[in-house]
C-alpha cells in the first residue's frame, strides 16, 4: 500500500549511463509521477485521516492547556515521549504538515493536467468514432431506407434535440458522427479539486495573518484590541501588532437568562464599540450573534460574577467598590472562586487580599457556603482575608484569580480573618479594617478574532460543494454513429454506440434514444417516398 | 413550558416503534425460514444435475425462485417496518410539539432521527428495487439494537435547548448531519452484505457447495455493491454540506470556523474516508472488496463519532444530555 510513497529508496544507478543531471531528472520525474498517482493521493488521504486521530484522543494544547498539564501529571513517564512526537500539538506538528503538503502537491499534480486536458476538450470536437461500435457497452444496429448522409442527418437531429454537441466526419468505414454531452461533469471534478486547493490556501492564510485574543471584562469596563490588554492571545506568524485595528469595546450590561429548569436560555451583552478616537455605537451581542466590525469579530464566550467590596482602613482611608472576577467552578450553579488583591494598603507596609468562594444564590449549611442557583437571587461570599506579602513583584508570573500558595506556605502571607457575607454585610479585622461585601457585577469572557482567510475558505467550500454535486450527479455521454451500405447494397445500416460515465442504468436511456431514431428514420423514409402527403 | 403529556406520548411511541421493528425482524426471519426450505432441496437437485444449474449462478437476485409463503412474510415484514417508521416519526413529532423546538437537541433525539432516516432509506430502496428487500433483516436487526441502545443509554427527558443550540443553524446543520448519517448507515450495511455475498459467490464460482441459505437469498454482489455506492454518492454531498454548515455555525458560536474540536476532527475523518471510498471505486486495484471495506470503516467512524466523542471525550459538542 505504501510502496509508492517509499519509492525514494530506488536501486543504485548503473555505473555507466546517462549524465548525472539527466539521471536526477529522470528520478525526480519518476517521484513526481508516483506522487501524483491516484493511488498515492488515496494513501495520503488515508494518512491524513489516521494522523488526525491522536489529535482527538489526546488532549491538545490548542484546545485546553490545562488538560495537557493534567495529562502530564497523570502520566509522567509517557507524556514527555508523546510530546516529543508532537502528539499534544498534532494539528501544528511537522509530520501533520508533511502529510498535507504532500497531499497538496499530489492534488496539484493530479488536477492541473486534468484541468488543462479538460479545457482543451471543451473547445475540441468530440473524438472520432471508434472502429468497432458494437464493442461499446451500449450499441444497436438499425436498418434505414435513406442514404448514409440522410440517415446521419436524422441521428444528428435527435441528438441536437437532446443538447448533444455533434460533429460529422467522413471516416474510413463510411460517414460517421460523434456526439458528446455532460462536459460539466468533468468541470465539476476540476472545480472540486481546485476549490480544495483554494480552501487549503485560505486556511493557511488565515493562520498566518489571523489572531485571537480573549479577556474578561466586568460590567462598566473597557478594553481595546491590543495584545497587551488580552489575558490570552495567539497570533499568526505574519501578524503585525501595529496594524491591528484599533477597536475598543465597553461592556455596559451583561444578562444571563434561564429556563424554569435552570437551562441557560440566553447570554447577552450590551456593548459600546468603535475605533479608538472616533464615536462609539451601541449594540447587543450574545451566543450565536457576535459583533462583526471592520474585519474583526467580538464574541461572548463565557460569563461569571465579580463580587464588589469596599474596604475601610483604620486610618480612615477607604477603597470603595473594588471588584475582581471570580471564575465559575461549576457552571450549573455558578459557584465561583477568585481572589481580590490589594497590594497598596494606605498607611501600612502589609498587603491585603481576599480569597474565597462566591455563590450567586447562597445557602450556608454547617458553616459551609454552597450555591443552589445560577441566578444572583441571594449573592453571598465566603472569604479568607490574608495579610502580608503577595509576591506580585517577585518576577514570577502568577495567577490573577488566586493567591500565590508558595507565599502562604512560606508564611509571608497569613490568614487574619474569615467571614461569610451577604450583600451589605461586613467583617472587621483585628486591626480595625472593615471589609464590606457591597454588591455584585457580572463579567463576560470576550474574544476578539481576526481571520482574513475565512471568506476565502467559505467561497472555496461552496465551490467544493457545487463541484461535488456536478461531479456526482451529472453524467457524461458520448454517442457515436456510423452509416454503412446494407449487405445487399440496398439501403443503409446504421450502427449507434454509446459510452456513459457517471451512471449505472444507461440501457433504458440508450434504448429510448435509438427507438426515437428508428421512428424518425421510418417517418423520414415515408416522407421521401410520398413528398406530397 | 414542556407539555408533559405529549412528552409521555412520545416515550410510549418509542416503545411501540421498537416493538414494531422487532416484529418486522421476526417476519423477516419467517421469510428466510420459508424461503430457505426450498433452497437446499433445489441445490441438492442442482448439484446432482451439474454445476451449470446452480440457482445462485443466476444474476440479479432471487425474487423469482421464492415461494409465495415467503413472499407473504416478506410483505408483512415490509408493512411492519413501514408502520414502525411512521410511529418513529411520531416519536419525534410529539417530542417537537412537547418542547416547542426541533426534536434533535440531544443524543437521544439525534440517534432516533438517524435510525428513522436509515429505515426510510431502506424502505425507499426496497420499494424501488424489490430484490433489495432481502437485506431487510440485516438493516432491521441493527435498527432494533440501536433503538434499544438509544432508549437505554442515551435517553434524555424532554427539555428546552441550551442557549448555544438556539440558532437557525440547528435546523440546517443537525438536520443534514442526521440525513447523512442515516444514509451512510444503510450504505455501510449494503457494503457488509456485499463482502459476505462476494465471498459466497467466489466460493460458488470455485465449485464449492453454497454454505448458507441466508446468503443465498441476498441480492447479487454486484447489486449490493451498486446500492452501497449509490447511497454513499447520495450521502456524501449531504455530509459535506453538514460539515460546511457546522463550520459556518461554529464561526458565529465559537469564534472560529474550524478548531479541531474532537467532533470536528472525526467529522473530517469520516469525510476523508468517504472521499477515499468514492475514489477507490474508480481506482484500478481498489474496486470491489477493498473499497467496500473502506465504506465499512466509514460507518465505524460515524458511529464512533456519535458515541465516543459525545460520551467519553470532552469537547464543544457536548450536548448529549447524558450524564
Amino acid at each position: 500500500m505504501t510502496t509508492t510513497v517509499e519509492r525514494p529508496a530506488a536501486a543504485p544507478p548503473p555505473p555507466s549511463g546517462p549524465s548525472p543531471a539527466s539521471r536526477v531528472g529522470t528520478t525526480l520525474l519518476r517521484w513526481w509521477r508516483s506522487l501524483t498517482a491516484m493511488r498515492t493521493a488515496l494513501v495520503l488521504l488515508f494518512l491524513l485521516a489516521v494522523a488526525s486521530v491522536p489529535g482527538s484522543l489526546l488532549p491538545q494544547r490548542s484546545l485546553s492547556q490545562s488538560q495537557v498539564t493534567r495529562y502530564f501529571a497523570d502520566h509522567p513517564d509517557l507524556a514527555p515521549v508523546l510530546d516529543r512526537f508532537y502528539l499534544f500539538d498534532v494539528f501544528s506538528s511537522p509530520w501533520f504538515a508533511a502529510i498535507y503538503l504532500l497531499l497538496f502537491l499530489s492534488l496539484i499534480g493530479c488536477v492541473v493536467p486534468r484541468a488543462v486536458e479538460h479545457a482543451r476538450a471543451v473547445f475540441a470536437a468530440p473524438p472520432p468514432a471508434p472502429r468497432h461500435l458494437h464493442r461499446l457497452p451500449d450499441h444497436r444496429s438499425l436498418d434505414s431506407g435513406l442514404d448514409g448522409t440522410a440517415t446521419l442527418d436524422v441521428v444528428e437531429e435527435e441528438l441536437r434535440v437532446r443538447r448533444f454537441r455533434v460533429v460529422r466526419r467522413e471516416g474510413r468505414y463510411g460517414p460517421e458522427l460523434s456526439a458528446e454531452k455532460g462536459l460539466l461533469k468533468e468541470t465539476g471534478n476540476v472545480v472540486f479539486h481546485l476549490a480544495l486547493l483554494a480552501l487549503l490556501l485560505g486556511l493557511a492564510g488565515g493562520k498566518l495573518w489571523g489572531y485571537e485574543g480573549s479577556i474578561l471584562v466586568t460590567e462598566g469596563d473597557r478594553f481595546c484590541n491590543t495584545f497587551q490588554q488580552y489575558d490570552n492571545y495567539s497570533s499568526g506568524a505574519l501578524v503585525d501588532a501595529g496594524e491591528m485595528s484599533p477597536l475598543c469595546v465597553t461592556l455596559d450590561d451583561f444578562k444571563a437568562e434561564y429556563e424554569e429548569n435552570l437551562t441557560a436560555a440566553s447570554f447577552t451583552a450590551d456593548i459600546q464599540y468603535g475605533l479608538a478616537g472616533s464615536a462609539s455605537r451601541g449594540t447587543t451581542i450574545g451566543v450565536n450573534s457576535p459583533l462583526r466590525f471592520d474585519g474583526d469579530r467580538v464574541y461572548v464566550t463565557g460569563h461569571g460574577y465579580a463580587p464588589v467590596f469596599s474596604v475601610t482602613f483604620p486610618n480612615g482611608d477607604s477603597f470603595t467598590d473594588i471588584s475582581a472576577p471570580f471564575l465559575p467552578a461549576e457552571t450549573q450553579t455558578m459557584s465561583s472562586e477568585g481572589a481580590l488583591k490589594l497590594p497598596d494598603v494606605p498607611g501600612s507596609d502589609e498587603q491585603l487580599a481576599l480569597q474565597g468562594l462566591f455563590a450567586p444564590t447562597g445557602s450556608v449549611q454547617g458553616g459551609v457556603l454552597t450555591s443552589v442557583d445560577p441566578r444572583p437571587l441571594d449573592p453571598q461570599v465566603a472569604v479568607f482575608v490574608y495579610e502580608g506579602y503577595l509576591g506580585l513583584d517577585s518576577g514570577l508570573p502568577q495567577n490573577v484569580y488566586s493567591l500565590d500558595q508558595t507565599q502562604i506556605d512560606r508564611g509571608n502571607l497569613t490568614r487574619v480573618g474569615e467571614a461569610n457575607l451577604k450583600v451589605g454585610e461586613s467583617t472587621t479585622l483585628a486591626d480595625g479594617t472593615v471589609i464590606t461585601f457591597s454588591g455584585v457585577k457580572q463579567f463576560a469572557a470576550m474574544q476578539v478574532s481576526h481571520d482574513p482567510g475565512q471568506v476565502w475558505v467559505l467561497v472555496s467550500a461552496i465551490a467544493i460543494l457545487v463541484g461535488l454535486l456536478g461531479m456526482l450527479l451529472l453524467r457524461r455521454e458520448r454517442v457515436f454513429a456510423r452509416a454503412t451500405a446494407g449487405p445487399d447494397g440496398a439501403g443503409t445500416v446504421l450502427v449507434v454506440g454509446a459510452l456513459t460515465r457517471g451512471s449505472a442504468d444507461t440501457a433504458p436511456r440508450f434504448t429510448a434514444l435509438t427507438d426515437d431514431v428508428a421512428a424518425a428514420l421510418t417517418r423520414r423514409a415515408r416522407t421521401e417516398e410520398n413528398p406530397r402527403t | 413550558m414542556i407539555n408533559e403529556s405529549l412528552a409521555a406520548t412520545s416515550d410510549t411511541l418509542f416503545s411501540v416503534a421498537v416493538g414494531l421493528y422487532s416484529l418486522a425482524v421476526v417476519a423477516f426471519c419467517a421469510e428466510l425460514a420459508f424461503g430457505g426450505r426450498t433452497a437446499p432441496a433445489r441445490e441438492l437437485v442442482a448439484a446432482g444435475g451439474g454445476p451449470a444449474e446452480q440457482p445462485v449462478a443466476r444474476p440479479g437476485g432471487t425474487a423469482d425462485d421464492e415461494p409465495a409463503r415467503a413472499r407473504r412474510w416478506g410483505m408483512v415484514a415490509m408493512a411492519l417496518t413501514a408502520l414502525g417508521a411512521v410511529v418513529q416519526a411520531g416519536v419525534l413529532v410529539t417530542r417537537g410539539m412537547a418542547t416547542g423546538r426541533l426534536p434533535w437537541g440531544n443524543m437521544y433525539e439525534f440517534g432516533t432521527a438517524v435510525v428513522l432516516v436509515a429505515v426510510v432509506v431502506y424502505l425507499v430502496l426496497a420499494v424501488r428495487t424489490p430484490s433489495l428487500r432481502h437485506i431487510g433483516i440485516f438493516v432491521l436487526a441493527p435498527v432494533v439494537l440501536s433503538m434499544v441502545g438509544i432508549g437505554l443509554f442515551l435517553y434524555a427527558s424532554a427539555g428546552p435547548l441550551v442557549a448555544a443550540l438556539r440558532s437557525a443553524w440547528l435546523a440546517v446543520h443537525v438536520t443534514t448531519a442526521i440525513l447523512g448519517f442515516g444514509i451512510f448507515f444503510v450504505s455501510g450495511i449494503a457494503s457488509v452484505m456485499y463482502l459476505v455475498r462476494a465471498r459466497y459467490e467466489a466460493k460458488v464460482a470455485a465449485g464449492e457447495q453454497p454454505l448458507s441459505r441466508i446468503v443465498h437469498r441476498l441480492p447479487g454482489a454486484a447489486a449490493l455493491d451498486r446500492t452501497a455506492h449509490r447511497t454513499a454518492v447520495f450521502g456524501f454531498p449531504i455530509w459535506t454540506f453538514a460539515v460546511i454548515a457546522g463550520a459556518i455555525w461554529a464561526e458565529s458560536a465559537w469564534g472560529r470556523f474550524w478548531g479541531w474540536d474532537p467532533k470536528e476532527t472525526w467529522a473530517f475523518i469520516a469525510w476523508v474516508v468517504y472521499a477515499a471510498y468514492l475514489h477507490a471505486r474508480t481506482t484500478a486495484g481498489w474496486r470491489g472488496r477493498p473499497s467496500a471495506w473502506i465504506n465499512v470503516v466509514g460507518l465505524g467512524v460515524m458511529i464512533f463519532n456519535l458515541l465516543y466523542v459525545n460520551m467519553v471525550s470532552t469537547g464543544l459538542h457536548s450536548y448529549g444530555g447524558v450524564n
